[in-house]
């Protein structure tokens, strides 16, 4: 029997635009936008100033904050500007902006080669740290943290059930990486201590899960084919389909003895400990009906989407929304300006028949979102209480920070109701009136 | 002077400039997902409308003219009421989403054939004028507005409401269905009130034919409720839609069943559960009024509790109330429940599931 979690959907996959696109490297920009907010945590501030030349892996932004991530150049160029700018997830934020010299000049020190069996436990989290590496899921969570569980861990899992539709980087990373994905594998289990090891793959990349399963032969690590469901990916639903363990509510993967980290990073952790490659770069996918030719590419951190964009041909069509990630979670954009940062898994531009949601109207309580909620929630009743700005009553009677905002309740709504629009809402209401407290 | 009109000038140029840029790459910002299935409410009103056709057409050729007349006036009438209301109170207008036609319609099919016409128009504005408009319209409606709108009528005009056609008993459209009948006959659960369960089944000349009459539907009744194998056909189809959940008919029906069989006519386990199970508007009730998504529980255990206490309360009247059939108000009565069901009935949290 197929594994899986309570609830649901089955939105159509879409990923067909570029699931047979292997990976491009375009041209690099004239310049990217480094912002300093690109993990959750603390921000960083800038370590250089206007005028400065940097090159290509160096350091030039950190924070003294435990929950942070240092920033790197992506390219090698001059500081011309260092300023608020657009940023994908938050409505601006303070970045770093560095003019290409055209040389693309590594920092001194990089590349190396390093024998990573030989390392301990904490030198490889130290360079894990360094390297600025975050879940490349979306979540953007400090690596080295994951990495450092206060409780006992026994079991380590890949989430590469890539379940969010058109997004096809962690596909297509398993195809071409498959080799930094197994020793990234490896080098994450040893810095755990744990010998189980699952990767989660959704059962609509069949492909996939053939190259995994021959490049984890003889190792602890099992290949996992799960059911196409949205939200397989969503790391509590995750965990509960491979090992049917249960996070409890409030609680973390490390409380049933899991750590979870995304397929990309594992990747990002192979280049940065064997290699001293800090995350600079990473795959996005650019898709979407409004795409001219949809492709995987390799992009520089504070590339633009513009510039993505315009390697993928433009437009074809009226683009109704650019979405940063994917069509259920991800952040509709205002412009083209925001650059890609570790966290972006995609661009989207969907024309106005995929996005068109209809018009809001009451809610008929025909149960579909109860049905479809992973978390098992009543998601009518939270938006009804959203409506009516009853944040205190969705917190103590309906669970409202239970929400993982994983939007299923809203594609499955005859209603066209904004669910996760008021959950957001109900969220800040109630930390604005603690905030007060 | 003119270096100020220069400067104001350039201003609106960047202004419109900035505009012209905008306008350029102009995004619809919202928060996600940004996608959606293409249910919508209309959808799902015009196919439970369409999974009430088979029934529906089978009572025109049944009992006749005045049939199709009723249903007419039934769901026409609703549509108008809402209309007139939403265009009063100046709201979206969405008298057309199929929800008021298809209240009209089950209104229509849940009382007599030879009820008056202008009777049914009335029950449509008690129930879309009463019952759901005032209300706030629908998903704010606590009641069933058909089922309220068929308890108005109960009550205003009693014999009317129980006073049916008599039957040709037979299949075949004659000219005798053609036309309004005045002759009027009993229904089976009044002849099973009145006279008993022998005289039931005397009348239909033995328990086999009773039950082939039952189940194709070629009984006296409220027009809409007689055919069980053709409301089933419908049920059946709104399960495979997923409009529904089996677990509301089944645990209605099958609570009616289990009770009638175990307080049977003659001391305990002598009932008929198979009659009771296709008689009055049991089968009507539970695959299209017991599913009403806006006056039922959210939650699958909910509609459970929703489902078998409806059917407990049609029992309770069908054997021990002065009326013969208990549907409707069962039905009701656990609409009046359904927000405290879903206050203590809701699912478990993921994480707390043990």
């Amino acid at each position: 029997m197929l594994k899986s979690f309570l609830g649901g959907i089955h939105p159509k996959g879409s990923k067909a635009y570029t699931v047979d696109k292997a990976i491009e490297i375009p041209t690099l920009p004239s310049q990217v936008v480094i912002p300093m907010s690109q993990h959750i945590g603390a921000p960083c501030t800038p370590i250089v100033k206007v005028g400065d030349k940097v090159k290509k892996g160096q350091v030039i932004a950190n924070s003294e904050a435990f929950m942070h991530s240092p920033v790197h150049a992506s390219i090698s160029g001059d500081v011309i500007k260092i300023a608020e700018m657009p940023h994908a997830s938050k409505v601006n934020c303070l970045s770093i902006v560095i003019k290409n010299d055209g040389l693309d000049e590594w920092v001194e020190g990089i590349p190396l080669h390093r024998e990573w069996d030989k390392l301990e436990a904490q030198e490889i989290r130290d360079i894990v740290k360094d390297a600025g590496i975050v879940g490349l899921g979306g979540a953007t969570f400090p690596t080295h943290i994951k990495l450092s569980p206060n409780k006992e861990v026994d079991i380590f899992i890949v989430n590469a059930a890539e379940c969010e539709p058109y997004l096809t980087a962690d596909y297509r990373m398993m195809l071409e990486y498959t080799e930094r994905i197994v020793t990234g594998v490896k080098i994450a289990m040893k810095v755990l201590g744990v010998s189980k090891g699952f990767i989660g793959i959704e059962d609509n990349k069949p492909e996939a899960v053939k190259v995994m399963k021959e490049s984890f032969k003889g190792t602890s690590v099992e290949v996992v084919s799960l059911p196409t469901k949205y939200p397989q990916g969503g790391e509590k639903m995750l965990i509960k389909a491979l090992v049917n363990r249960e996070v409890p509510t409030g609680g973390l993967p490390m409380d049933v003895g899991v750590v979870v980290q995304n397929i990309g990073t594992t990747v990002a952790i192979c280049d940065a400990v064997v290699s001293g490659i800090p995350l600079i770069e990473r795959i996005v996918t650019v898709s979407g009906d409004a795409i001219k030719e949809p492709k995987n590419l390799l992009l520089r951190i504070g590339s633009t989407f513009k510039d993505a964009v315009d390697y993928c041909g433009g437009f074809n069509k009226i683009a109704e929304k650019i979405i940063s990630g994917g069509p259920m979670m991800g952040f509709a954009q205002f412009t083209l300006d925001v650059p890609i940062i570790k966290g972006t898994s995609g661009i989207l531009a969907l024309g106005s028949d995929v996005v068109n949601s209809g018009e809001e109207s009451p809610c008929i309580r025909c149960g579909r979102c109860v049905e479809a909620c992973p978390m098992g929630l009543v998601p009518s009743m939270l938006s009804i209480l959203g409506e009516r700005h009853k944040y205190q009553e969705a917190k103590e009677q309906y669970s409202l920070f239970n929400c993982i905002e994983c939007g299923s309740c809203v594609y499955t709504c005859p209603a066209k109701r904004n669910i996760v629009q008021y959950i957001k809402q109900l969220k800040a209401q109630n930390l604005a009136q603690s905030a007060k407290k | 002077m003119s270096s100020e009109s220069n400067v104001q000038e350039g201003k609106a140029q960047k202004i419109q400039a900035k505009e012209i840029e905008v306008q350029d790459e102009k995004f619809t910002v919202s928060a996600s997902p940004h996608i959606r299935c293409n249910e919508s409410i209309s959808k799902i009103m015009w196919n439970v409308n369409l999974a009430l056709a088979p029934a529906a057409i089978f009572s025109i050729f049944y009992f006749g003219f005045p049939a199709l007349i009723n249903m007419v006036v039934g769901a026409v009438s609703a549509v108008v009421c809402e209309y007139l209301v939403q265009k009063f109170r100046k709201k979206k207008i969405t008298a057309f989403d199929g929800s008021a036609f298809l209240t009209g319609l089950l209104l229509s099919m849940s009382v007599s054939p030879s009820l008056p016409p202008y009777m049914v128009a009335i029950g449509s504005f008690v129930a879309i004028v009463i019952a759901k408009q005032s209300m706030g319209g629908l998903g704010y409606n606590i009641f069933n507005p058909a089922h309220i709108a068929r308890a108005a009528l109960m009550v205003s005009w009693p014999v009317a409401m129980t006073t049916w056609t008599k039957l040709t008993n037979s299949f075949v459209i004659s000219s005798a269905t053609l036309s309004v009948d005045a002759v009027s006959g009993p229904t089976p659960l009044n002849i099973l009130k009145q006279q008993g369960y022998a005289k039931l089944i005397e009348t239909f000349g033995s328990n086999t034919a009773m039950y082939k009459a039952m189940f194709l539907g070629t009984r006296n009744g409220s027009m809409g409720e007689t055919s069980t194998i053709l409301l089933m056909l419908g049920g059946v189809y709104l399960l495979y839609r997923g409009y529904i959940k089996w677990q509301i008919p089944v645990c209605m029906i099958g609570t009616v069943g289990i009770l009638t069989w175990i307080f049977g006519p003659t001391g305990l386990f002598t009932g008929d559960p198979l009659f009771h199970m296709m008689a009055g508007g049991l089968i009507l009730g539970a695959f299209f009024m017991a599913t009403d998504m806006v006056t039922i529980p959210i939650t699958t255990k909910g509609q459970i509790i929703f489902a078998v206490g409806a059917g407990m309360i049609t029992v309770l009247i069908r054997l021990q109330g002065g009326y013969p059939e208990g549907v409707c108000y069962s039905i009701l009565l656990m609409n009046a429940i359904t927000p405290l069901i879903d206050r203590l009935v809701k699912p478990k949290n993921f994480g707390a599931r043990g």
